[in-house]
């Protein structure tokens, strides 16, 4: 971003043409564009030479490229509303017991979160939220990935991590940051990670991991036999980070194999998309940086499960990004810190709770395979609660870590100040215990 | 050629005789009295030291990557000269012109554990990419409970005073990062020390700054042992000892600090402890602090401006540490509280003049 280097690198190229006079030039170009294109030897030599568009050609009046006649990026859908699928060849013939899966994390997905979000109101855990209405959006697209690819997320894929293997008792020990949150306690509930699961910790921070899975997907392209994609998610709102400008014409320049998978649910909080973007949303971002891009129906768990499967086998192959869109509606409210119902209006929610419900698509479908057993749902469900709310008990009363686990994995190794630091903690605390709520944290 | 580079490269030599002055001299480099390890040595300025310390980084290494904007072709002060050539594009690699696109690529690589070595173009634009240094880098870790960090990368960035750089191309903001804990930071005076810091760094398992005195790419050469070797992170060097004051800096300071401490003792008779703090974060509590208890006065000195700048850190610390060992207030020596300016830079760099000045305000306490 040097200002001198730019300038440096302009004069150097407008040297050779200084010393003729610039109209001349100019007329010189002009008047050359227009012979070629009247004596029309073909589009070839309607081609200019400017190394930063090489494939443009001259034109002799001048047309504005109007963003209203751009056509909008199609919106890919397997299954409508009722379960059917629109177009037999898209069907992905997924066995039963994988369907039956699907379904099923979808459902403790939403489970988990009505009593988690409850758990909140009741002050039980200090922050959540809520995945309603995305949940076909993360199972269908964890389902096309390889359990190696490495995930990089926002916050609201947690039924990513419900597909990988993530437990109940893992999702509640992070929100209550008790010493069996592998993340220590360190961070607000919601914010996930596991090594195990490749799924790397969440911060909240928006944008920021969007560059960060791009460098990764370029370091695993060079391991030799990589058979490894990096896939971020990101909403539409951190989409207008500069993070995400970055990431998505870093990938493109330098090839790396990273599928880039906004959710686009409609709103950032409380900002519309409509006050977010003018353009063909993220998706239509895509051939600007000279990236492939597909946008589908991200309540359809089939569309997003082909989408984002052709995305990884396109990545892979060819060592390109590409930009998923999966469009969505955000049914509940941004957070527990958030009430929505103070923007947008309650009926608006009506059809994407009902007919547009990812999960009633899929119960549809699965009623029409003869696969769905009304009974034995209703009973996993019931189940799901009881883990749910039982862990929820649990995960209170297990402690937290010891409060000392504070001063740790600041650094690889604890420099001299940090031990210092944590010293003079522990003698306060000797001698002022009854002021700290010690009987809470492990010893 | 990069119009600054090309203005530094001309370098402290050739002074022009049409009676302008070039304040980019405002130092006389001091070589390394001896070489930090045993070995055949080579000549070099710094721009070779740290190209040979990359070049070393990528051999040892098979992962390391090195990037940034214009480094394929050598970068713009010939950090990176020759390493495409010899590694390959895949691994010696332009990026887009975007800092934040920079920072953030490079945890990204880290995260895998392969080694970055990124570079920012001048510290003055390491900015854009603060919240992907502040927030992620430095927080990785910590925050994931150790499952994931971005210990393996190394942010490289030309800093400092330059004669000419005004306000994009002269800043020295060691300090924003000192308040960052997870990070490492340090600071080259010469040769030797960017091409140990920069090794050390790179085999270190925290996300390390190393800022480089642009003004010393050129203009300090020395003897530098041609094997890979390391400087520690976080140790002071004592350059010059000395019973009455203690003067501490850092980076091209270092050799106004030394030039200050013959003038004080020729001119004042006053003995100077000479100490090249080096490492920001973490930074040498003990050798300070010991020094300044034998001394009992201490000047620190830093291009960066006064308020909040590292001195302060050291200051305060010192105050704590020394209180019954002070004979005089902590003096800090520093940048103005101003943007760096263009052409008032000789008034505003904590040059040799101000400093003895200040020693002889201390002595004289």
């Amino acid at each position: 971003m040097s200002l001198l280097r730019t300038l440096g690198t302009v004069l150097a190229r407008r040297s050779p043409l200084a010393r003729s006079p610039s109209r001349t030039v100019v007329k010189c170009l002009s008047s050359d564009a227009a012979s070629q294109q009247q004596g029309a030897s073909g589009p070839s030599s309607l081609h200019a030479k400017f190394p930063g568009a090489l494939e443009a050609s001259f034109v002799t009046t001048p047309k504005l490229a109007l963003p209203e006649s751009i056509e909008p990026i199609p919106i890919y859908r397997v299954m409508n509303s009722e379960g059917v699928i629109d177009d037999p060849s898209q069907e992905p013939n997924l066995e039963q017991a994988t369907v039956q899966k699907m379904f099923r994390d979808m459902v403790l997905l939403n489970t988990m979160d009505k009593i988690l979000y409850e758990s909140q109101r009741q002050g039980r855990i200090s922050f959540y939220m809520t995945n309603f209405g995305e949940e076909a959006s993360h199972i269908g697209s964890a389902a096309a990935l390889s359990p190696e690819d490495w995930v990089y997320g926002q916050y609201r894929e947690a039924g990513v991590l419900v597909w990988r293997g993530f437990t109940i008792s893992d999702f509640i020990n992070q929100c209550y940051g008790n010493a069996e949150d592998q993340g220590k306690g360190r961070q607000m509930p919601v914010h996930y990670g596991s090594r195990k699961l490749n799924f790397v910790t969440i911060s909240s921070p928006l944008g920021t991991q969007i560059p960060q899975a791009a460098g990764a997907a370029y370091a695993f392209k060079l391991q030799p036999n990589n058979q490894r994609c990096v896939i971020t998610y990101f909403g539409e709102g951190a989409a207008s980070e500069g993070d995400t400008h970055a990431a998505f014409n870093f990938a493109a320049t330098l090839d790396s194999p990273v599928i880039f998978f906004c959710r686009n649910n409609g709103f950032a909080i409380s900002t519309p998309s409509r006050e977010q973007y003018r353009g063909d949303g993220i998706a239509g971002r895509a051939a600007g940086y000279g990236m492939a891009a597909l946008r589908f129906d991200g309540t359809d768990v089939f569309a997003t499960y082909n989408a984002t499967k052709l995305a990884r086998e396109y990545v892979l192959r060819e060592n390109k990004p590409i930009v998923l869109e999966a469009m969505a509606y955000r049914i509940g409210h941004h957070s527990t810190s958030d009430d929505s119902t103070a923007y947008r209006p309650a009926e608006e929610l009506e059809v994407w709770n009902t007919v547009e419900h990812p999960i009633a698509k899929l119960k549809h479908y699965m009623l029409r395979r003869g696969w769905f057993d009304e009974a034995k749902e209703n009973e996993f469900v019931k189940s799901v609660r009881k883990q749910v709310l039982s862990q929820i008990n649990q995960s209170e009363r297990i402690l937290k870590p010891d409060w000392r686990e504070m001063f740790q994995d600041v650094y690889a190794e604890m420099p001299a100040h940090l031990k210092e630091q944590l010293r003079a903690m522990e003698e306060h605390v000797e001698q002022h215990r009854e002021h700290y709520p010690l009987k809470d944290f492990k010893q | 050629m990069n119009v600054l580079q090309k203005l530094v490269s001309t370098g402290v030599k050739t002074l022009p005789r049409n009676g302008l002055v070039r304040h980019s001299s405002h130092f006389v480099y001091q070589p390394d009295a001896k070489a930090p390890v045993e070995g055949p040595t080579q000549k070099m300025n710094m721009f070779q030291a740290i190209n040979q310390a990359m070049d070393i980084a990528l051999e040892q290494n098979e992962s390391a990557l090195v990037f940034g904007e214009d480094v394929a072709f050598g970068g713009v002060f010939r950090c990176s000269m020759g390493l495409q050539k010899k590694y390959g594009k895949q691994r010696v690699f332009n990026t887009p012109l975007c800092e934040q696109g920079i920072a953030g690529f490079a945890i990204g690589v880290a995260n895998t554990g392969a080694k970055a070595i990124a570079e920012m173009q001048f510290a003055d634009y390491i900015f854009p990419a603060f919240d992907q240094i502040v927030n992620e880098a430095a927080k990785y870790r910590y925050r994931s409970g150790n499952l994931y960090d971005c210990g393996s990368l190394t942010f490289r960035a030309p800093c400092g005073a330059v004669g000419h750089g005004a306000c994009y191309h002269s800043q020295s903001p060691e300090a924003y990062f000192a308040h960052t804990p997870g990070l490492k930071v340090v600071v080259p005076r010469g040769p030797n020390k960017a091409k140990g810091l920069l090794l050390a760094c790179v085999k270190d398992n925290d996300p390390c700054i190393v800022f480089e005195p642009k003004t010393l790419y050129r203009a300090a050469v020395e003897e530098v042992p041609v094997a890979a070797f390391e400087s520690p992170i976080g140790k002071a060097d004592i350059l010059r000892s000395g019973t009455d004051i203690t003067l501490v800096g850092w980076g091209t300071q270092i050799h106004v600090l030394q030039e200050v401490a013959n003038m004080a003792k020729t001119q004042l008779d006053v003995s100077c402890e000479v100490i090249d703090l080096v490492s920001i974060l973490p930074w040498d509590k003990e050798t300070i602090c010991n020094s300044v208890k034998k001394t009992g006065r201490v000047l620190i000195a830093h291009e960066a401006p006064l308020t909040n700048g590292f001195g302060a850190e050291l200051a305060a610390t010192i105050q704590e540490e020394c209180f019954l060992h002070l004979e005089s207030p902590v003096l800090r020596v520093t940048g103005w509280d101003t943007p760096f300016p263009h052409v008032f830079e000789p008034f505003y760099i904590p040059d040799k003049h101000r400093c003895l000045a200040g020693i002889r305000k201390l002595i004289n306490y």
